[in-house]
């Protein structure tokens, strides 16, 4: 049975791409070929392969990949974003899109309250201090601000914004959201929270803006000078989405005038940022590198979700999460 | 009006260890303050004077050779609610009563006990480390977490700041046990879905997080020793929000060195801070924060103004409204 598993092609098994224990999951269904192995011989291998597993980007869908790819039924890719992929492009090839919606959603809304928490109570700068030799007794003013009772602003009410919403409430924040469409009442009243049709409203109110929103023409850049402007003071935005939904230069003033109080990244453009940004060595910025979703359960979800999806394509089933065209 | 209003001594204003301006700000509305440092250059002066000790981060330390010098002393006002620094019997018998500031300290220590769940499950420290590193190039695996969302939380010690942990905990469908002395109502067992765990040893077994939230006490003291972290799942973490003394720190070193337990989060240590030389500073799988559990500045203030209140009420002969009376 084992020469009738078909062939996927990935970026790598390593550090950087699939670790060893997830790859069991993908070898169950699949014959593997890494993209260093496949360009040896791309002629040989390029007929075979009638799947692409993606992760973190990787192996890149580009045409000159694509088309040494006859066979090629599907580009499965680990995660939701799919902002790294041309879609129109890619299904006028024949081949199908899909993602991984709904099992990132549990740990990307873990992750936003952490960085929620970590930024508002200096949990990074507190361990800092502690373990510092220099440090010979305890601060008095490492002071932080309070989450019980404070207003939340979600900027996208999705799967992974109604999450964040639903962990809130433990700590009685008030919360407020904008979306591209307003929630069922039902919604609305289990996690008890409030429309904002206009943005501005949010911004201007809330002590923690989180955005969860994805990457699109109409959401790049959706953060910038003049919202941040008009966010408190006191506020500290979140950002778990994307980076490019944030316009970073403005952001890196808002955040050395005190324009808002600090900020918390999962997401940056680029993804690391060079290093010599200058959001790298503000005090008030809390950066993680797109962790997200990176807990063992969250990853094997996904690449069993990933693989799901692939496996349906290349039977010519329905795809459980295809990416189609609006 | 000035010289009507009750004298208290306090640690000092300002610098890195006094009060903000502004939470003295509040004492002196209602007190004249004498500073730590002015009072030890005149004890006699300002002794005869001063009826109230107001205790902020353990400072002025209530030793009884100071308070042998405040003979009109009739309250010591402790900020926050621990009490385990404070000789109550002995201070209540110079007279003078003891109040501390349950309740306003609550949520804000909730809240930092949920964040240091969070980051330590989800790297976040070291996330931050590496994002931020000149060096960095590319992002390592081994920053891969664990889950927290259904996962199990065991709380030890379920009073109002255990309670409040509780429900913070819900929003993130995590299954709660809970031990402690004195079983809490069905009523409120349902609202949060937490299980009484009689046994702390099953509590130990099962849970994933094992959240520390006991007043220090004489029962409490080491609780946490090498057989209750042995008796820990290897990818447990370990939290503790309440006392450094519950833990015994060397148990603890051993089984973060050893792989006993994934991990510790810790507000409290013994002492605070630890030497500097201390090894659980240089574990990679150490999170710890120099005692702010309260440190937001509305809570703050809140326990400043709770303080004030228990002051006057002390000073004035009347009820003191947090009197902590001995065991």
């Amino acid at each position: 049975m084992a020469e009738d598993k078909p062939w996927a092609l990935i970026s790598e098994v390593s550090e950087q791409g699939f670790i060893e224990e997830i790859t069991d999951i993908i070898k169950q269904h699949f014959h593997i070929i890494c993209l260093r192995d496949f360009l040896q011989n791309p002629q040989q291998h390029g007929p075979k392969i009638q799947a692409i597993l993606m992760w973190n980007t990787y192996p890149a869908a580009e045409p000159s990949l694509l088309s040494s790819l006859p066979s090629l039924k599907v580009v499965a890719n680990g995660g939701v974003g799919i902002d790294h992929l041309d879609v129109p492009y890619i299904t006028s090839l024949g081949v199908k899109v899909a993602n991984t919606p709904g099992v990132v959603s549990d740990a990307t809304a873990d992750m936003a309250m952490g960085l929620l928490l970590a930024s508002a109570r200096k949990i990074v700068e507190g361990h800092q201090i502690a373990v510092d030799p220099k440090t010979t007794s305890i601060p008095q003013s490492l002071m932080g601000v309070e989450v019980t009772g404070s207003t939340l602003g979600i900027i996208g009410l999705g799967h992974i914004g109604y999450k964040i919403a639903q962990r809130s409430k433990g700590f009685d924040m008030k919360i407020l959201y904008h979306n591209r469409h307003r929630r069922s009442v039902e919604d609305e009243q289990s996690v008890g929270a409030s429309y904002c049709e206009n943005m501005d409203d949010l911004l201007r109110e809330s002590d923690f803006v989180v955005l969860v929103v994805n990457l699109s023409p109409e959401t790049k850049g959706l953060i910038s000078h003049r919202e941040l402007s008009l966010m408190k003071p006191t506020a500290t935005l979140i950002n778990v989405s994307r980076g490019l939904v944030v316009d970073q230069d403005a952001l890196v003033k808002a955040l050395r005038s005190g324009e808002i109080r600090a900020a918390a990244l999962d997401v940056t453009h680029p993804e690391p940022l060079p290093r010599d940004h200058p959001l790298l060595s503000l005090p008030n910025v809390l950066i993680t590198p797109h962790v997200g979703t990176y807990t063992y359960a969250t990853t094997r979800r996904m690449v069993q979700c990933m693989v799901d999806n692939a496996v349906a394509a290349v039977n010519g089933l329905p795809v459980p999460n295809e990416v189609k065209l609006k | 009006m000035e010289e009507e209003k009750p004298w208290a001594l306090i640690s000092e204003v300002g610098g890195p260890h006094g009060y903000l301006e502004e939470l003295a700000d509040i004492v002196k509305q209602h007190f004249q303050i004498v500073c730590y440092k002015d009072f030890l250059q005149n004890p006699v002066l300002y002794g005869s004077k001063i009826q109230a000790l107001l205790n902020w981060k353990y400072c002025p330390a209530a030793k009884p050779w100071l308070l042998k010098l405040l003979p009109c002393l009739k309250v010591v006002a402790s900020g926050g609610v621990g009490i385990d620094h404070l000789d109550v019997p002995f201070i209540n018998s110079l007279g003078a009563k003891v109040a501390n500031t349950p309740g306003v300290v609550s949520d804000a220590t909730a809240d930092l006990a949920m964040g240091l769940l969070l980051a330590s499950a989800r790297n976040i420290l070291e996330g931050h480390q590496i994002a931020t590193d000149p060096k960095t190039v590319h992002i390592p695996q081994n920053l891969m977490g664990v889950e927290v969302t259904r996962a199990t939380l065991g709380i030890i010690g379920m009073g109002e700041i255990g309670y409040k942990i509780a429900q913070r905990s819900k929003g993130f469908e995590m299954k709660v046990m809970y031990h402690k002395r004195t079983r809490r109502s069905t009523k409120d067992e349902q609202a949060v879905g937490a299980s009484y765990c009689e046994n702390l040893d099953d509590l130990l077994r099962c849970s994933d997080f094992v959240m520390i939230a006991v007043n220090l006490t004489s029962e409490t003291s080491g609780l946490i020793g090498h057989r209750e972290l042995s008796l820990m799942k290897p990818t447990a973490t370990l939290i503790n929000i309440s006392r450094g003394l519950i833990v015994n720190q060397d148990a603890l070193l051993e089984a973060l060195q050893s792989g006993t337990i994934r991990a510790a989060a810790l507000d409290v240590t013994h002492p605070e801070p630890l030497p500097r030389d201390h090894p659980l500073l240089e574990l990679p799988n150490v999170l710890i924060t120099p005692h702010i559990g309260i440190s937001t500045i509305t809570t703050a203030r809140g326990m400043v103004k709770k303080m004030v209140e228990n002051a006057l009420a002390g000073v004035k002969g009347l009820p003191v409204p947090n009197e902590v009376h001995p065991h």
